[in-house]
C-alpha cells in the first residue's frame, strides 16, 4: 500500500468514483441530482461530513485496535457519522435556511450515505496512513460532488427534452447514470497503477 | 390492550406480500442501490448478500418492534441505528467464518447493510409502530422481495456478461461475454432494463384496465 497522495486522489476523483465505479452514495445521486443549485451544496456538504468522518474513524480505529475491541468498529464509526451530520445539519440551518428548506430529507440521509461509511471502512481495510485517509476522503468527496453536479446538469438538460413517458423518471436516470459511468471507465490507467 | 389485539389481528397476506411485490425494495420503491448495483455481478454474490439483509432486517425489525414503546421518540433513529449496527457486525463474522472467498467477493459491502435504507426505513415506517409478529412478517417480505430484486439482476448480469448462472456455462465456449455488463456501468443499464419492463407492464395493464 504505497500509493502517493496523487494517486489517491485521481483514484478516488476519477478512475475509482464513488459513485460511478463504486456505486456508494446512489440515493443522493438519483434524488437531489434533479436540479444544479441544489446538487452543488449538497455534494459539498458531503464531502465536509466525509472529512470530519474520516478524520474521526482514523482516531478511533487507532484506539479500537489498541484495546482490541475491533468488534466495535462499525458502531462506532455510525455514531461518529451520525454526529457530525448533525453538527452539518445546525450550521446549514443557522446560515443558510434557504438551503437547509432545499436539501430536505436529504440532509439527514447523508447518515445513510453509504459513500460516507464507504470512505471510513475503506481506508480502514486499506490501512491508509493520516495523509493517505485525507486525501482519500478529498478524493472521494470531490468525486462524489463532481458526479453530482454532471447528473444535475444532464437533467436540466433532460428537461426540455421530449422523452417517450415510459422512460421518465428513475429508468431514465439510472440509463443516463450508466452511461456517465461508462465515461469514466475511460480514464481507467490514469493515475499510473491498478 | 385491545387496540393491541387489534393490530394483531390486522395481520393478513398483504402484510407480507407487500414488500414481495406491490412495495418491492428494488423495482417499485428503488431503495438500497449500492448494494443492489455493486454485488450483483453474479447470481451466488446476489442471493448471499440478500440473504445477509433479509436476516439483519428481519431481526432488527424484531428487537425495534419488542422494544418500540420503550425508546424515547428523539433518539429512536440513534437507537435504530446501533441495533441495525450489531445484527451487521455479526453477519460479519458469521459470513466469514462460513466462507472467506464469498466474504472477499462482497467485501465492504457486507459492512455497509447497516446503511441500506431499506432497513432504516422498515424499522422506523413499519415495525416501530407494530406489534413483533406483524413487524417480522412484513420485514420478511421486504427481505425477501429485495433478494428476489436481486437475483433478478444478478442473474442478468452474469448471463449477458460471463454466459453463466450460478457458476454453470450456458452457452458453450463460443460465446463472447458481453463484459460491459459485469462493470459498473453494467449495473445501470440493467437496473434501467427492468424498471423500463416494470413500468411497460404497468402502463399496459392501465390501458386494459381503462378499455374494459
Amino acid at each position: 500500500m504505497n500509493e502517493s497522495l496523487s494517486q489517491i486522489f485521481i483514484a478516488t476523483l476519477l478512475t475509482n468514483n464513488f459513485v460511478l465505479a463504486m456505486f456508494l452514495g446512489l440515493c443522493p445521486f438519483l434524488g437531489v441530482s434533479g436540479r444544479l443549485g441544489t446538487a452543488l451544496p449538497m455534494g459539498i456538504a458531503t464531502t465536509f461530513v466525509m472529512l470530519v468522518a474520516s478524520l474521526c474513524a482514523y482516531g478511533l480505529n487507532l484506539l479500537l485496535s489498541a484495546f482490541h475491541l475491533d468488534f466495535l468498529r462499525l458502531i462506532s464509526y455510525i455514531v461518529v457519522i451520525a454526529s457530525s451530520v448533525q453538527l452539518v445539519e445546525m450550521v446549514m440551518k443557522k446560515y443558510s435556511p434557504a438551503l437547509f428548506r432545499a436539501l430536505g430529507i436529504y440532509l439527514p440521509l447523508i447518515t445513510t450515505n453509504c459513500a460516507v461509511l464507504g470512505v471510513a471502512l475503506f481506508q480502514t481495510a486499506r490501512d491508509y496512513d493520516f495523509a493517505q485517509s485525507l486525501t482519500f476522503s478529498l478524493g472521494g468527496g470531490a468525486g462524489f460532488t463532481l458526479a453530482l453536479v454532471l447528473m444535475a446538469s444532464l437533467r436540466e438538460r433532460l428537461q426540455l427534452a421530449n422523452v417517450p413517458t415510459l422512460v421518465q423518471g428513475t429508468a431514465l436516470s439510472l440509463i443516463l447514470a450508466g452511461l456517465l459511468s461508462l465515461t469514466f471507465m475511460g480514464f481507467a490507467g490514469l493515475g499510473g497503477g491498478e | 390492550m385491545s387496540l393491541k389485539k387489534e393490530a394483531d389481528e390486522g395481520i393478513t397476506f398483504d402484510t407480507f406480500m407487500e414488500g414481495v411485490w406491490r412495495q418491492n425494495p428494488v423495482f417499485v420503491m428503488v431503495l438500497g442501490m449500492c448494494p443492489t448495483l455493486a454485488v450483483t455481478v453474479s447470481a451466488v454474490n446476489a442471493v448471499s448478500m440478500g440473504v445477509a439483509t433479509l436476516f439483519v432486517l428481519v431481526s432488527s425489525c424484531l428487537l425495534v418492534s419488542l422494544i418500540r414503546n420503550l425508546v424515547p421518540k428523539e433518539v429512536r433513529i440513534a437507537t435504530y441505528i446501533v441495533i441495525i449496527a450489531t445484527f451487521v457486525t455479526l453477519v460479519d463474522y458469521i459470513i466469514q467464518a462460513v466462507s472467506l472467498s464469498l466474504y472477499e467477493a462482497l467485501g465492504a459491502f457486507i459492512q455497509l447493510i447497516v446503511v441500506n435504507c431499506i432497513i432504516l426505513g422498515r424499522a422506523e415506517a413499519h415495525a416501530s409502530k407494530n406489534p413483533p409478529l406483524k413487524a417480522v412478517i412484513n420485514a420478511m417480505g421486504m427481505g425477501i422481495g429485495f433478494t428476489i430484486g436481486l437475483l433478478a439482476l444478478g442473474a442478468t448480469r452474469e448471463i449477458l456478461g460471463a454466459g453463466k448462472l450460478f457458476g454453470f456455462s450456458l452457452f458453450g465456449e463460443h460465446f463472447q461475454p458481453w463484459v460491459v455488463m459485469v462493470l459498473p456501468p453494467g449495473g445501470f443499464f440493467v437496473l434501467g432494463g427492468w424498471l423500463l419492463l416494470f413500468s411497460h407492464m404497468r402502463s399496459r395493464s392501465e390501458k386494459g384496465a381503462a378499455h374494459e
